[in-house]
């Protein structure tokens, strides 16, 4: 049992189509450690994988997947980690887990996350906490805190989760995994539920970057369910590079400087990963994205504001919780989302429909879509000088579970370094990039749109310089 | 002095469109089908479900907006209009705010301010009471009707009476059908209209405080709704209480206005750019196929009547703007079509017979048998009381109007044949006063020898050929 | 900055019903956040078109065709109030009043 986990997805996918692994038993593997594990990562596990073709056959090869709550899977439990879904039961598919089961993988089950993905630290979830397999007294990191949890544990063999502002990115880095944040449009968002639906992307969290490759190239492609959604322009290449002769790196010292208040382990991190990225033939040199300190500001009325709306279809008439169905309407509909709603939700409901109020909106809302344009114009300029831009991923390593959850703000500075790439829209990733104090560290690459393959590419050669082992939270 | 006061008037009217399926998924239209019977993920909100805009829906809103003479956006786009309502599943509507697809242009004599797209709401049906909104019990929604795809047709304020109102959304309606984007039916609510009114006194050019009346839906409450409306102001203002800005509901079966919502309710919609839709850029070939699907509208009609067939304005109107009578009359036309003008005048008389609403196509008169009775009235072969009759008769049981005359005896009476000369004789002699007076040029005294021989006849002669034979025996010596 | 009546009417207009304590803790961590975000306020932005899609497409477009619906069944499957009346099924909710109407 032992030897598979230890296998890749990728691995394991060969595995089975070369016949020396049985796909049955690759998924009980799997299904038995998800459905014994302790980590409060999973919120429902499959019995066995759903019926159809021969998983040989298939370039997903019978790898079974996790997938984060919020994408909607016909006759599963798909509750976003809200209590206002408890048992909800969607009557359809999200396109990109259609995509995925119908290219080999089959569903393990459905991963913990912060309610409707707004959060850092998976604390929000509607289900509790998740933990963090290196350290079980901290966060995992989230929102998609469960995908990552459960990757870095072994609990599945990959994941697919959804990036906001930093939802698979930051969870990755804090879990010690690869978060990929695809560009947005590459991905179909229909069956997802939504968050902020400008921004909303989902991606793959996996144990190394052939795997992120691997079931990325699975998930592309225009939705005619999806209005933003594009066709990816060619096929995801798989990850070959040996070095980085003629990749030129830049790093903003906006996001690397002291306002983020980076850790002094994770700059260590950061700043080795650049030598070992100098070493294979990268030229590093900083670079200026003036308007992402603003990022975070902007990012936090956007998302709110298409989220007021995203969540007012949550009234309890069609599906959901309803309370005081006997009172009138308007009690019904506010304890209704009082009761079912949790703080953090609350909080940004309120946040985003003062941004959007009468009088308001200029203000906010209408000044934030004005930085979003400056800011995607701040990464057309740097990218007319690098190929690639490097922050670490968080400021920070996995902190202590309850040690933020009193100060919302500081909560919204975990996505200090990843939100600038949500809002102009373009691909990130983060591959762990070694430990600070026994906690994984994450190194962040952004790259223009529709960049995925080179930047997977790049991904590859650092993952391998860097040799990082992931192998204690698979215990 | 009392003031003399004018209204001013400007309509919102909802319309919904004939495509096959709802503006942002692939449920089919339906009307009168099981409810929640026409469902899915995207039209009942589920979590995660995307709205794709309806190709058909973009092309009968570009359809509307040249039909009007509108100006085309360039670019529009979607906005979601948040509000919580049991009938909008999202608690957004989809539809569009600052930058709409048509905007400007004129129907008849009225401006237009704009043409947007948007989806429709549910049906929210109360148990118990049927459709009033009331304080208590249940209500259950059938999502059937919900994301229909609406129009919304603002007009300036350019409206100046009731029978304005209803005689210009005539026009918009036919204007509609036409157009082939709608049933305009407003007894099914696929056409809806709300209106703006203020008064003013007589010579202002400024406007008064308006109110919104919602549930106009149907002609006739158009008309009483804003009759009631604008004296209500009226009096207010002559008791010299101002007029608040409100929202008002008109009950037809009280003829009365009940203030919507109170003023501390008022909606703050929180507009904001639909994500999940990108905008519209009507290309060049939409708009080329937009304007290639427009057939001849009833202004235009209206005014080929008026300069091909030489009939009266008001005639050429009263055929054009209600489509079904334009099209009947040109069919008669097509059947012979040698004195059009006459045969346009027995439009009216048909439509006197078979009620005012009832579409001639669908009577047992066929449109070559009007033009026939035309054609004989005008040959004299029948008189024209005797055509009424021989019509009142093809209303009833259709036929050919020539079998009919020879029926029922209904030929017109000449001279020479019939014993016509005998009748106008007998007349002469039973009112010799009369016959003294015409004979000393008094023409008015025909009277009442016209009227004995027409009584004799029972109509059948023709009012002319008998006046020619009495002036023949009586005339001035 | 935020105060307790701005709290209540934003959380009327969201039908979000807040206790006391809710309200007073929402109008701080509210007040705060938005003490922050505040600082995007005084960038020059003059002439700076907003950002509403990251994605340059347009027209996006659906043929006019049906699709297959659900059966009512499976429509109201997760119904709170499924209420049976002569005509068929429909959502249950309690009667709105006046002045709830759009």
């Amino acid at each position: 049992m032992t030897e598979l986990i230890d296998l890749t997805a990728a691995q394991a996918a060969r595995g089975v189509q070369t016949g020396e692994i049985g796909a049955a038993e690759l998924f009980e593997a799997y299904r038995r450690r998800a459905a014994g594990e302790e980590l409060n990562a999973f919120l429902w596990v499959a019995d066995s994988p759903a019926a159809g073709g021969s998983p040989a056959d298939r370039p997903l090869g019978g790898v079974p997947l996790a997938v984060k709550d919020l994408f909607c899977t016909e006759g599963v439990p798909s509750q976003a980690g809200s209590r206002i879904l408890e048992g909800y039961r969607p009557p359809y598919t999200a396109t990109v887990v259609a995509k995925l089961t119908a290219a080999g993988a089959p569903l393990l089950g459905k991963t913990n996350q912060d309610e409707f993905a707004m959060g850092s630290s998976n604390e929000n979830s509607g289900y509790g906490a998740v933990l963090n397999p290196w350290d079980r007294g901290r966060v995992p990191g989230g929102s998609s805190g469960g995908s990552a949890a459960a990757v870095a544990a072994g609990l599945a063999p990959w994941a697919i989760g959804t990036d906001t502002g930093g939802s698979i990115r930051q969870p990755a880095a804090l879990c010690g995994i690869v978060g990929l944040k695809p560009t947005y449009g590459a991905c179909s968002r229909y069956g997802m539920i939504a968050f902020a639906s400008s921004l909303d992307q989902a991606g793959p969290l996996t144990r190394d970057v052939t795997d992120a490759a691997l079931l990325f190239r699975h998930m592309v492609g225009h939705d005619p369910c999806d209005s933003t959604s594009v066709e990816f322009p060619g096929q995801v290449a798989l990850p070959v590079a040996e070095d980085l002769r003629g990749i030129r790196l830049g790093v903003p010292e906006e996001l690397t400087g002291d306002a983020g208040g980076v850790q002094s382990g994770v700059r260590e991190s950061f700043e080795a990963t650049l030598n070992l990225a100098e070493g294979l033939g990268a030229s590093v040199e900083p670079c200026r994205l003036p308007h992402a300190p603003h990022a975070l500001s902007a990012y936090y009325l956007i998302a709110p504001a298409e989220a007021s709306a995203n969540l007012a279809r949550y009234d309890g008439v069609r599906y959901g919780l309803r309370v005081d169905g006997d009172a009138d309407l308007i009690t019904m509909y506010s304890r209704t989302r009082a009761r079912g709603f949790g703080p953090e939700v609350k909080r940004r409901i309120m946040l985003g429909t003062y941004a959007l109020s009468s009088g308001y909106y200029d203000a906010y809302y209408g000044t934030a879509q004005k930085v979003r344009t400056k800011i995607s114009e701040d990464f057309r300029v740097a990218f007319e000088q690098f190929d690639f831009i490097a922050t670490p991923t968080s400021p920070w390593t996995a902190f202590e579970l309850g040690s933020k959850t009193d100060d919302p703000l500081a909560m919204y500075f975990n996505d200090f370094c990843t939100v600038p790439m949500s809002l102009a829209g373009i691909p990130a990733i983060s591959i762990p990039s070694g430990l600070s104090e026994g906690l994984p560290v994450g190194f962040h690459l952004a790259g223009p749109a529709f960049s995925e393959s080179r930047l997977l590419d790049v991904a590859y050669a650092l993952e391998r310089a860097i040799g990082f082992d992931g192998r204690v939270a698979r215990t | 002095m009392r003031t003399e006061y004018e209204p001013v008037i400007g309509l919102e009217i909802h319309v919904q469109l004939s495509t096959r399926t709802k503006m942002f998924c692939g449920c089919e239209l339906s009307f009168g089908d099981e409810p929640n019977t026409h469902t899915c993920a995207v039209c009942l909100g589920l979590p995660g479900a995307l709205p794709v805009v309806n190709e058909r829906a973009i092309h009968f809103g570009l359809m509307i907006g040249l039909a009007f003479g509108c100006d085309i956006a360039e670019r529009s786009e979607f906005h979601r209009k948040n509000y919580f309502y049991p009938d909008l599943p999202k608690g957004y509507q989809i539809s569009q705010y600052d930058q709409p697809l048509c905007r400007g242009g004129e129907v008849g004599d009225v401006r237009i301010h704009r043409v947007h797209l948007e989806e429709d709401a549910a049906k929210l049906n109360h148990l118990g009471e049927s459709g009033r909104i009331h304080g208590s019990g249940r209500s259950w929604v059938d999502f059937n009707r919900g994301g229909t795809p609406l129009v919304e047709i603002v007009t300036e304020p350019d409206i100046r009476s009731p029978e304005h109102a209803r005689e210009w959304l005539t026009l918009l309606r036919t204007t509609l059908r036409v157009l082939g984007v709608s049933d305009v039916n407003m007894a099914e609510g696929s056409l809806r209209c709300d209106a703006n009114v203020s008064v003013r006194p007589v010579g202002s050019t400024e406007l008064g405080t308006k109110t919104e009346l919602k549930n106009l839906n149907s002609f006739r409450f158009l008309e009483r709704g804003l009759r009631a409306e604008i004296r209500r102001q009226i009096d207010l203002l002559q008791a010299g209480e101002p007029v608040v800005q409100e929202t008002l509901h008109y009950d037809p079966r009280s003829d009365r206005l009940t203030p919507l919502r109170s003023k501390e309710e008022a909606h703050d919609y929180r507009y904001f750019p639909e994500p999940d839709l990108v905008p519209v850029l009507a290309t060049e070939e939409m708009i080329a196929a937009a304007r290639a699907a427009i057939p001849e509208l009833p202004a235009d009609r209206a005014a080929r009547f008026e300069r091909e067939l030489g009939l009266s304005a008001e005639r050429a109107r009263l055929l054009a703007f209600r489509s079904e009578l334009g099209d009947y009359y040109e069919r008669a036309v097509a059947a012979d079509g040698e004195d059009p003008v006459g045969l346009a005048n027995w439009i009216p008389q048909l439509v006197e017979r078979i009620g005012p609403d009832a579409n001639p196509a669908e009577s047992s008169v066929a449109p070559e048998s009007l033009a026939t009775l035309a054609a004989m009235v005008a040959a004299k072969e029948v008189s024209r009381d005797a055509a009424r009759e021989v019509l009142t008769l093809l209303v009833r049981e259709g036929g050919d109007p020539r079998t009919i005359v020879e029926r029922e005896g209904l030929g017109a009476l000449s001279g020479e044949g019939d014993g016509l000369a005998e009748i106008v004789q007998r007349a002469i002699e039973s009112d010799p006063a009369a016959a003294a007076q015409v004979r000393s040029g008094n023409r008015k005294a025909l009277g009442p020898l016209v009227g004995y021989v027409m009584r004799e006849t029972k109509g059948r002669a023709d009012g002319g050929e008998v006046t020619r034979l009495i002036l023949e025996r009586l005339g001035p010596s | 900055m935020l105060d307790r009546a701005q709290v209540l009417h934003v959380a009327r207009l969201a039908r979000l019903e807040l206790d006391d304590d809710e309200v007073q803790r929402m109008a701080a961590e509210l007040s705060h956040v938005l003490d922050h975000i505040e600082k995007i306020r005084e960038l020059d932005l003059d002439g700076v078109a907003p950002t509403s899609h990251v994605v340059d497409i347009v027209n996006r477009l659906r043929a006019d065709e049906p699709m297959p619906c659900f059966p009512p069944e499976v429509a109201l499957a997760a119904a709170p109030e499924p209420l049976r009346t002569a005509a068929g099924t429909g959502f249950g909710v309690p009667s709105p009043l006046a002045d709830e109407s759009p």
